[in-house]
């Protein structure tokens, strides 16, 4: 509305710039946040080498109390719960990383394709991916184990393909808006090949909404992966998995409950941990709290800056 | 004017900017807006005042701060910034210090603001009348009638105060008559302060010249006192009585429009009007070198003298105050001695005439369509070798189009395009290479031409590999020669768009068309999107280039004035077809076309 003009009375002004918070407190914290999350990466990556037993020794009875031995207790086949836990995480996370960067690409060069092709291809890829997405994302993960069996490159597989769909759809939507820009233009006239345009031109400016994506489907993936540990389609047993532990030990949870509540409050910490951390990541890639400095000298003349 | 004789003259001509018959409506004391708590300041010192009737027209480039200003007026600042200290009084009640509530109601009712894009300002769900109506809604007691006052409103407007206008969408106006709107809800409640931010930039010189002629009546029929603020100092040259020139943030020269423009003081002043190009006068155009330091960068002296050729040891150790010389305030130690300058006279620009050689471009009878809409119908045009054209036209002309179809982007076409005695066919990938390398386009907008994510080096050194296949070494060499042709250093090889103001982006943008060696250069509107200091930069870059190079150019352009400063022909384009074209002062001077005729009328003129 043009009279009554946009803005706020001084005392508004002054509330703004008071919650618009220090960059130092932003920075602080997303520091805890990393460190939040890089220890329990930590956790799982060096837990097999300062494990104190092999984790599945049977070294005393079910569900035994913690105590000075067992500081975590036993599990419900009488095996050290810490060395269980120190060992159960790694391969969670390997997965759960390779299913993200394999959803991520397909998903990306889907999208891509599509929104810079067009026409029949654009149509072709983004039904595929409307017909992906019906299902949600568990189901098919869930369908395409239990058709093929609990194999572990299949579970990485069908989880990095539930991913793709959603990322295609971020990355098209970004990629249109970039393929309009004059400088993908100026290389066509140079007679570019479409691959080279993609690859060369338009990638490096996906890097924004790539980050934020990759953040996500880690979050995401990590849940699905504990979750599908948890209904048994992951490791299979005696294998040390945090999901799987979880499922386990739920019948003993009066008796020793740190042989669930560890393992869950680990993958909780890392999927909050990677969730913030990737978030802190893609505010300041994407710039939502940058200081208008810029804005305000390149507004004069209403031109936007290409970021 | 000799220094002597300055003081008395000074005094003896120095009138009180504001008329004792009228009665100062707007005073503004010593204004000054941060970053932040304790960032730097945006702008500082900034002090004026404005009658009742009378528009100041507060010009500058892009991050002068004169939109800051103009918001702070009404007691607005943008996210993150804060006004720090001054005073903003309306009829004698300062603004700055009123509560929320009591700002609020002051909005609208007492200051109106009319923005600069009237298709983002105007609510795209709301039919006409509901928004007018809505602004004497929120302001009850402001009129009496408000049905009536609508009605009456659109009249002054000069908007048809039919009820099916009122019924209308927004988008269902014209650019005019949206802006007319705009100007409309601004004065229904009857304003005392209007603030005006470049309301007639988008638009088109006829339409521009209506609605200035509005804006002129709407202020001098209401006694408001009004804030024009503008970049385009043809345009507030010709409404005004009074004028602030800022630069980085400070008023450096205010006073009556006539004296300011007529006879600048300021090194700055005089370098902006040197830069405008005119209509009337084939004349080089001279910019300003460098560009206006950043907020928090301006050191302690004069922001201006980096850029000054008057510049001496104690400017850049002390800020200039203001001193008032013949009845204008100047914010220059040396005001005095710059006055008492000769005045360089640009040089005035002869090109190469019709020699009679084959021309190097041309087309015959070239229709294009976009869909099943004709864009296009029967364009005639020639380039000859080693000269230049300039295209001319108003908004949806077609100008773009002619430019996309030579270049192969836009393939839907009929007709005959011969360039260099070869028939260029519609589709780019069916052309042969060389041809493609031999023909370079320039874009509008620099601030999306170049890849953000890659080097200057990266974007200038593309073409070479695309279009001639060079190795590594040779295309970077090549690059940065292309760049030192440009005026720009070797350094600049290895920074990102991001980092350079926009006249250097377009210097790269030409510098990646020329690298290539073409032998014709379509430029696109190429200084649309600049400052008008760069813009006098960048054309004559381009002639000096294409003199040197003897390059046939195709320089395509919205803006009557700079036609007589680059090109030696014009065509003037209407709805898709060519009305008039010939020599460019036989076309600009000596129109047989009425259309253009028209156009040439409407350019303003300082």
């Amino acid at each position: 509305m043009t009279v009554a003009a946009p803005g706020k009375p001084p005392a508004a002004q002054a509330r703004d710039t008071r919650t618009a918070r220090h960059p130092w407190l932003t920075v602080l914290a997303t520091a805890v946040r990393l460190c939040l999350a890089s220890l329990v990466v930590l956790l799982a990556i060096i837990g097999p080498l300062v494990s104190p037993g092999t984790p599945t020794a049977l070294v005393t009875f079910a569900f035994a109390k913690p105590s000075g031995h067992f500081p975590l207790g036993s599990d419900f086949l009488g095996r050290d719960v810490l060395a269980r836990v120190l060992n159960g995480g790694w391969v969670l996370l390997i997965m759960a990383a390779a299913a993200t960067a394999f959803g991520i690409i397909v998903g990306t060069a889907a999208g891509v394709s599509a929104a810079y092709r067009r026409g029949r291809a654009d149509g072709l890829i983004m039904r595929t991916v409307d017909v992906i997405l019906a299902f949600p994302q568990l189901v098919f993960a869930l369908l395409l184990v239990s058709v093929i069996g609990p194999k572990l490159w299949l579970i990485v597989l069908a989880v990095g393909l539930s991913h793709a769909p959603q990322v295609a759809r971020v990355i098209r939507s970004a990629t249109l808006d970039i393929t309009e820009r004059d400088f993908v233009k100026v290389v066509e006239l140079q007679r570019m090949r479409p691959s080279k345009v993609m690859a060369r031109e338009i990638l490096p400016n996906l890097i924004s909404p790539l980050m934020v994506e990759a953040g996500l489907r880690l979050t995401y993936s990590i849940v699905i992966m504990s979750g599908l540990s948890f209904l048994g389609f992951g490791q299979q047993p005696p294998a040390a998995n945090w999901g799987l532990m979880i499922n386990e030990n739920r019948i003993g949870l009066e008796l020793n409950p740190w042989a669930v509540i560890v393992p869950a409050a680990l993958i909780a910490l890392l999927t909050i941990g990677t969730n913030t951390f990737t978030d802190a990541v893609a505010r300041v890639t994407l710039g939502v709290d940058r200081l208008p400095e810029e804005a305000v000298l390149t507004d004069d003349l209403g031109l936007g800056r290409t970021t | 004017m000799t220094a002597e004789s300055k003081p008395a003259d000074a005094a003896a001509s120095a009138t009180p900017l504001a008329q004792p018959a009228s009665v100062v409506r707007l005073e503004v004391r010593d204004l000054e807006i941060r970053v932040g708590k304790s960032g730097p300041d945006v702008v500082g010192d900034i002090s004026f005042a404005v009658p009742a009737g009378q528009v100041l027209g507060l010009v500058g480039e892009s991050g002068s701060g004169k939109t800051t200003v103009a918001l702070a007026l009404l007691g607005h600042t943008r996210r993150g910034l804060r006004i720090s200290s001054g005073e903003v009084r309306l009829d004698g009640v300062d603004l700055l210090t009123l509560s929320r509530g009591d700002l609020r109601a002051t909005r609208g009712a007492r200051v109106a603001y009319v923005p600069q894009d009237p298709a983002a300002a105007l609510n795209p769900t709301l039919r006409v009348g509901t928004q007018l109506r809505e602004a004497l809604r929120v302001h009850p007691g402001a009129v009496d009638d408000p049905a009536g006052r609508v009605l009456e409103v659109m009249r002054e407007a000069r908007l048809d105060a039919a009820p099916e206008m009122l019924r209308r969408y927004p988008h269902q106006l014209s650019g005019g008559q949206q802006q007319r709107v705009g100007l409309a809800m601004a004065f229904c409640c009857r304003p005392s302060l209007i603030v005006l931010d470049e309301p007639t930039t988008g638009l088109d010189v006829t339409t521009q010249r209506h609605v200035l002629d509005t804006v002129r009546s709407l202020c001098r029929s209401y006694g408001v006192a009004a804030v024009y603020v503008s970049h385009d100092l043809a345009v507030v040259g010709g409404l005004v009585a009074e004028v602030a020139v800022m630069y980085a943030g400070r008023i450096v020269e205010i006073g009556p429009t006539a004296k300011v423009f007529g006879d600048p003081v300021h090194p700055y002043t005089r370098g902006l009007l040197a830069a405008v190009p005119s209509p009337g006068r084939a004349e080089t155009l001279a910019g300003i070198e460098g560009q206006p330091p950043r907020p928090g960068r301006r050191g302690r002296g004069c922001s201006f003298a980096p850029r000054c050729s008057f510049a001496i040891d104690e400017c850049r150790s002390q800020a200039p105050e203001p001193v008032l010389i013949d009845s204008r305030e100047v914010r220059c130690i040396r005001a005095a001695d710059v006055r008492s300058a000769a005045d360089a006279r640009p040089a005035a620009v002869s090109g190469p005439g019709d020699d009679g050689r084959s021309p190097a471009l041309s087309l015959r009878a070239i229709s294009a369509r976009y869909g099943r809409t004709p864009v296009l119908s029967g364009v005639d045009l020639d380039v000859p070798p080693d000269s230049c054209v300039a295209l001319v036209g108003e908004s949806g002309s077609g100008k773009t189009t002619v430019a996309r179809c030579i270049v192969g982007l836009h393939g839907n076409w009929t007709g005959e395009i011969t360039f260099q005695g070869a028939r260029l066919s519609p589709r780019l990938r069916d052309r042969p290479r060389d041809a493609v390398r031999r023909i370079q386009y320039i874009f509008q907008n620099p601030y999306t031409s170049l890849n953000p994510r890659k080097t200057v080096g990266q974007i200038v050194a593309q073409p070479l590999e695309e279009l001639l296949g060079l190795p590594f070494r040779e295309r970077s060499e090549r690059a940065a020669r292309a760049l030192e042709d440009v005026s720009l250093g070797r350094d600049f090889l290895s920074r990102y768009p991001d980092q350079l103001s926009g006249g250097e982006r377009q210097r790269v943008a030409i510098a990646r068309a020329l690298v290539v060696e073409p032998d014709l250069l379509i430029c696109d509107e190429v200084t649309s999107a600049l400052d008008v200091s760069v813009q006098a930069v960048i054309v004559e870059e381009l002639r000096r280039l294409q003199r040197e190079r003897h390059l046939a150019m195709l320089f395509i352009t919205h803006n009557l004035a700079l036609v007589r400063s680059i090109a030696q022909q014009a065509v003037v384009l209407r709805d898709g077809a060519v009305v008039e074209s010939g020599p460019v002062e036989q076309v600009l001077e000596h129109p047989t076309d009425a259309y253009t005729a028209r156009l040439m009328a409407d350019v303003p003129r300082l």
